[in-house]
């Protein structure tokens, strides 16, 4: 397959038209109208229930006794489920086992989902929900992922990627840095909260409309729950308000619990989550402790690294094996390390189980380095980006990563040269030292940040999408394939590759919900791949038909196929021409099938899990962004002032809808690395479940300079679809360049000499103690130099 | 006899005979199937459920949260939803639209009534200003700059009036039997009301009690609702005083802070959210007594005084003496707030207040601190300095009153001041910010305040 422009083979000449084009999303007509349908907003079929559920309150125990009569007897209560109520299994892991629908016997965290209350409306099932009265017998609770991993209390099995020799390059470096810093997590605040709403068809059939990024699993886990096959199952989602991760396997259980309400009364059962009970029951990014000892050489290269990264799992595994892994794969970022001894370690606490959250590890294994680099930096007396620039992959050492893949498609300096100069590094550095000089209060700080992150799943077998394309006897065309929009733009781009292959405009290719009735056995809509894998699947179906259309109208012109051209609609061979409909009519008229079912698999990729060896990315994507912050010393206030980002997006397949990911990812990553804070209190509730005490970025956090470039100058090197590359989770991390910058201001107290220690978020509170305990710093080295002075001083009086 | 509800819905009389503390969220959704109208959060903090509403007896239309307000604030009044602006194809949509400003779409309906009804009242708003008008509105997806440009570009438009017919409530109940609304439009109607109805709740925004109702954890079988109380509406300016209506809103009432005191007016800005300021009133903001509301610091430091009214009598206090402790104030079960009163600054007057928290906007203080003073050749006199998220009610702070009076802000003057702050408060752990954190922060406010009085910039907002 050669796809990235025009190409001839015998038959094939698939012309560029709408694909590369920066068309709108396809529902952004229904968002601004209010005319765009989510699983909430459907009409409800007759008889329609709800449900409510029901909480753990502690953190950790053994459920002794639940007395739910009075819920029972509540107004409009038609039935109260837990874990024995389900016909089939009570299961709802994604990759591991034991993690239940609802809790059985013991709870694991503090909102931790027990049961669920099913009444004729949503305020009588929340009511009722609230009369429950589950007793416990309290176990102590972990929260503290530094105790878990002395106890070795874990979810998933500890990772180790190792290169090298890294104990023995330790040794042997002269410049070595210990140290340890925290990130915290980061709720997905996709504004439409969980939701699945299940209609019981004949015997066991269920229809579970759900907002998730895997119909396939919400399929699986069904009839795993209802105790029947995966056939009786079909799992839909037209569009998600939101999801980022958070809906690729929690959803999972949400659609569970109303499929089962469903079968236990027979009635179409609504689920939504209110907003605290979602923040409270479902799963966030995973907060990690790194803990380092790097050791570099003379210049600030890099010659051996440990680094224990500790992951806040939660109460089960869900995703955590794979989020460590990206991590772990994700440490090396930009920069080539020779010795690694990487350790990961999936912490089991008695917090809400973590999940993915777009960049899943990625954006934790990257920040760690850039930190240790912003320390390293400062200590050795370089500039940061003098230690980046001698560490980066080489373009043509052939130099691999601690995972053994080489760096084929290098971008880097690309990326990087173009922000610096886009940003006009030297003149607004000695601008903001200048600023620095004159203000007392204020301090501004100044960064930049490379990104390299690795495309596909680190799991083969994931890679791989199919698709549903029919055309009609008019020429229009309908598409389904296994991926999910959730805002996105997936669909719109899916279309875009099929237009082109039929030589039609855009609104002759029509996307209707995904169902896994239509397209099966789909991988999770995640890891930045839809585009890659459905466009793709896409591409290879409606291929599949034009090639049976392209001979029937070489038939019809008497000509060769390699003579007929698809363009604006119509079908031409030199000056005759008919329309694509009227090809599609004949070949129905000559019983030429016009459906086809597509399929696509990465190729090239390959992992091995037990070595952590492979090459588990078909492909990088690069990116860099510089970012300029200020900060109150005397309150830690601090806000980013200018952000100019550059973006390799390949050929892209719409700059628009690239754009669009490009800076919702930045500020989605500056909110994790500054406003967004989780905040238990000491009995492990988690306090910050709604909007009025979580902070997500609003409009005017986001910085009044914010310039982004799409380079688009490289197609990619591998064989996408269009020779695109993936935009969803890389540019997320270009928000570190705000973290490091607000290192930088907090630095300018010392001249930029010592780092900051500063950990994320980079709250007012965690900046304004960090600002204080440089200017303690400081004052313990003048008192420092003057005890030395005096010292000098008194040993000279000694002398007289 | 209770009437159903009445109000103009996109343009046409409705009348809905339910619940009174039915939200209008509920409302939409449920019973009129305008479904466009999305629940994010149910706690008015994430703008999804934005509509446009002309209250009773207002002659415009404002941004408001939904799912805290209640059909009884509703009776007489106008609703506009999105549904309602793509009727007349509203610029701003077709303007979002072109310019990918909606990704997922969930939060965009609420986005085009807030930013429709910013446009409805401005015809160039400023940069800051769609900022301003986009503080009680979250999106998750776009990094908000597209929405930012639509709404200026939308701007350069014509848009049409915002449909509504006129109802004219009948004053009487409104509602069902299981719970109804009285609209009382003279304060001893109001007395009388309080009094045949014991099970009653008094309700003014609703901003902070509806949550109760949004979250389904109560119901109100009769609501008395004070907006239509004659003594209790509206902002006016006598010689000596600002008055502040009873059941004003925070919208009424910042347009008449930026004359007197422009540090007031900035903080009042970022108040909730433009939605929250359409409803929530200054009084309800007291009478809750939140130790962390935005009000209270401000009003102590300017002198304000409240009066209280009962069927007996009226009294009148320093505002600083109506906080009790957490939660708790001297307002006695018959009495209601009938007004706020603050005294107009005289020449040399000078205010400053400064509110830290997580998020610029519409996000609750972790610390704020109010500054009234009068300089005359940098010596500071008549200082009135209060805090709000450092005890259990906003505090005046005499001790660190006394450390300023009659003094230059040398560093001995301030450390002094500091030391004040460090011995009047312990002020308690939370998610906004921990203990030790307020303590430097409420003290630093005052090199703040230094700083600012010498002109140096000290705020990340002012760059």
């Amino acid at each position: 397959m050669n796809i990235h422009k025009p190409i001839k083979r015998a038959s094939q000449v698939i012309e560029r038209h709408v694909v590369g084009k920066g068309y709108a999303h396809d529902s952004a007509r229904r968002h601004v109208r209010g005319e765009a349908i989510y699983i909430d907003d459907m009409p409800e079929l007759p008889g329609t229930l709800h449900i409510a559920p029901i909480l753990s309150t502690i953190a950790h125990g053994t459920i002794t006794g639940i007395d739910s009569q009075q819920a029972r007897d509540a107004d409009g209560v038609k039935a109260v489920l837990f874990a024995a109520d389900i016909p089939g299994r009570n299961e709802a892991a994604p990759i591991l086992a034991n993690e239940p629908i609802f809790a059985a016997g013991e709870v694991l965290h503090l909102g931790q989902i027990i049961g669920c209350v099913v009444a004729q409306t949503m305020a009588q099932a929340i009511q009722a929900a609230a009369l429950v009265r589950v007793s416990y017998d309290e176990r102590p609770a972990l929260y503290d992922v530094e105790r878990a991993y002395d106890a070795d209390e874990h979810t998933h099995p500890t990772q180790h990627l190792n290169s090298g020799d890294a104990t023995k390059a330790l040794e042997e470096s002269p410049h070595r840095f210990t140290g340890s810093f925290t990130m915290g997590g980061q709720d997905h605040f996709y504004l439409e909260t969980m939701v699945a709403y299940a209609q019981p068809g004949e015997d066991d059939e269920m229809l579970v409309w759900s907002s998730t990024q895997h119909p396939t699993e919400v399929q699986v886990h069904v009839a795993l729950a209802l105790g029947v096959k995966n056939h009786e199952v079909e799992a839909k989602v037209r569009r998600m308000g939101g999801a980022f991760g958070g809906k690729e396997s929690q959803a999972t259980i949400i659609a569970c619990i109303a499929a089962v309400a469903a079968k236990k009364t027979g009635k179409p059962c609504r689920f939504r989550l209110r907003r605290h009970d979602d923040m409270a029951a479902t799963g966030k990014r995973h907060g990690f402790t790194m803990r380092y000892d790097a050791g570099l050489d003379e210049t600030g290269r890099f010659k051996g690294i440990a680094i224990e990264a500790l992951a806040n799992s939660g109460h089960v595994a869900d995703l955590s094996g794979p989020v460590v892994t990206r991590a772990l794969t994700h440490f090396d970022n930009c920069y080539h390390l020779p010795a690694t001894d990487f350790t990961g370690f999936a912490a089991k606490t008695n917090t809400v189980s973590n999940t993915a959250f777009r960049g899943f590890g990625g954006p934790q294994g990257m920040l760690a380095t850039e930190a240790i680099i912003d320390r390293i930096a400062r200590e050795m007396g370089m500039d940061p980006n003098a230690l980046r620039a001698v560490n980066y992959y080489g373009p043509d050492t052939g130099e691999v990563t601690p995972y053994d893949q080489p760096v084929e498609d290098n971008r880097i300096r690309d990326v990087v040269d173009r922000v610096m100069a886009n940003a006009q590094w030297d003149k607004r550095r000695a601008e903001i030292d200048r600023f620095n000089a004159e203000n007392r209060v204020l301090k501004k700080g100044l960064a930049m940040m490379p990104v390299k992150f690795g495309i596909s799943f680190n799991l083969t077998a994931l890679n791989q999408a199919g698709s549903l394309v029919h055309v009609y006897q008019d020429g229009s065309v309908h598409l389904n394939h296994g991926g999910t929009e959730m805002g996105q733009g997936l669909y719109t781009k899916v279309a875009q590759v099929v237009a082109d292959v039929f030589g039609l405009p855009l609104e002759d290719v029509k996307i209707t919900a995904s169902t896994t009735d239509k397209v099966p056995n789909t991988s999770a809509t995640a890891a930045s791949s839809g585009s890659d894998l459905n466009g793709a699947a896409a591409y290879n179906a409606a291929k599949t038909i034009r090639e049976r259309m392209v001979a029937v109208a070489a038939e019809h012109f008497e000509c060769r196929t390699d003579e007929i051209i698809f363009r604006g609609g119509r079908v031409m061979f030199e000056n005759q021409a008919m329309t694509f409909g009227a090809l599609a009519k004949q070949c129905w008229f000559k019983r030429v099938s016009l459906s086809a079912a597509g399929f696509y698999a990465t190729p090239k990729i390959h992992w091995d899990a037990a070595t952590m060896k492979g090459r588990p990315f078909f492909y990088y994507t690069y990116g860099a962004s510089v970012s300029e912050v200020v900060i109150d010393t005397l309150t830690g206030e601090n806000r980013c002032l200018r952000t100019d980002i550059v973006q390799d997006c390949g050929k892209p397949l719409n700059p628009t809808l690239d754009l669009g990911q490009i800076e919702g990812a930045f500020v989605q990553g500056m909110g994790w690395l500054t406003c967004e804070e989780l905040w238990w209190d000491e009995k492990g509730r988690l306090r910050t479940v709604g909007p009025s005490t979580y902070k997500i970025p609003g409009s005017r956090d986001v910085p009044p300079a914010f310039k982004v470039e799409i380079l688009d100058d490289k197609p990619n090197r591998e064989e996408t679809v269009f020779r695109s590359k993936a935009i969803g989770e890389p540019p997320l991390m270009l928000a570190i360049s705000v973290w490091l910058a607000l290192r930088d201001a907090v630095s300018s107290l010392s001249g930029g000499r010592f780092a900051a220690e500063l950990d994320a978020p980079a709250t007012p509170e965690a900046v304004l103690f960090a600002v204080d305990a440089m200017k303690e710093r400081l004052e313990r080295e003048r008192l420092g130099s003057e005890n030395a002075q005096s010292f000098t001083a008194s040993g000279l009086s000694g002398h007289a | 006899m209770t009437q159903p509800i009445s109000f103009s819905l996109n343009g046409e009389a409705v009348s809905a005979s339910l619940r009174a503390d039915t939200t209008v969220l509920e409302y939409l959704r449920l019973h009129a199937s305008l479904r466009g109208t999305k629940e994010g959060c149910a706690e008015g903090d994430c703008g999804a459920c934005s509509v446009l509403v002309r209250k009773p007896g207002d002659d415009r239309f404002q941004p408001a949260n939904s799912c805290i307000m209640l059909l009884a604030q509703i009776q007489g009044g106008a609703v506009v939803t999105v549904e309602g602006l793509a009727a007349q194809d509203h610029a701003l949509q077709e303007a979002m639209a072109e310019n990918g400003s909606s990704q997922c779409g969930f939060c965009t309906p609420g986005i085009v009534a807030s930013l429709a009804g910013l446009l409805d009242q401005k015809d160039q708003p400023e940069e800051s200003e769609i900022h301003d008008g986009l503080a009680g509105n979250l999106c998750r997806c776009t990094g908000y700059k597209p929405i930012v440009e639509a709404a200026q570009k939308a701007a350069r438009s014509v848009h049409k009036p915002l449909p509504q017919v006129a109802i004219t409530p009948t004053g009487e109940a409104s509602g069902d039997d299981t719970s109804k609304a009285l609209h009382p439009c003279a304060l001893q109607e109001l007395f009388e009301m309080r009094a045949d109805h014991p099970d009653h709740v008094l309700l003014a925004g609703g901003t902070d009690s509806a949550l109760d109702v949004a979250h389904a954890r109560s119901r109100w079988p009769v609501i008395i609702n004070t907006a239509a109380v004659e003594d209790l509406r509206g902002v006016r300016v006598d010689d000596e005083h600002l008055i502040i209506g009873g059941a004003a809103s925070w919208a009424e009432v910042l347009p008449h802070l930026g004359d007197y005191w422009p540090s007031f007016a900035k903080l009042v800005r970022r108040f909730g959210s433009v939605q929250i300021r359409t409803m929530g009133t200054v009084a309800g903001n007291i009478a809750t007594a939140s130790p962390i509301g935005d009000g209270a610091p401000s009003l102590i430091a300017l002198g304000a005084r409240i009066v209280l009214a009962s069927p007996a009598s009226e009294r009148t206090l320093d505002l600083e003496d109506f906080f009790v402790d957490y939660r708790k104030t001297v307002l006695r079960e018959d009495e209601i707030i009938k007004a706020i009163h603050v005294p107009l600054p005289q020449a040399g007057d000078e205010f400053r207040v400064y509110k830290v928290s997580k998020r610029y906007d519409q996000d609750i203080s972790t610390v704020c601190g109010a500054y009234a003073f009068r300089q005359v050749n940098g010596t500071l006199s008549n200082i009135r300095v209060a805090y709000g998220g450092m005890a259990a009610t906003p505090l005046r702070c005499p001790q660190i009153e006394n450390a300023l009076e009659g003094k230059l802000l040398t560093e001995a003057a301030l450390s002094a001041a500091r030391r004040a702050v460090k011995e009047t408060f312990s002020p308690l752990s939370d998610m906004r910010g921990s203990a030790d954190y307020r303590a430097r922060v409420a003290a630093n406010l005052l090199d703040r305040l230094a700083a600012d009085l010498e002109g140096e910039t000290v705020e990340v907002m002012a760059l």
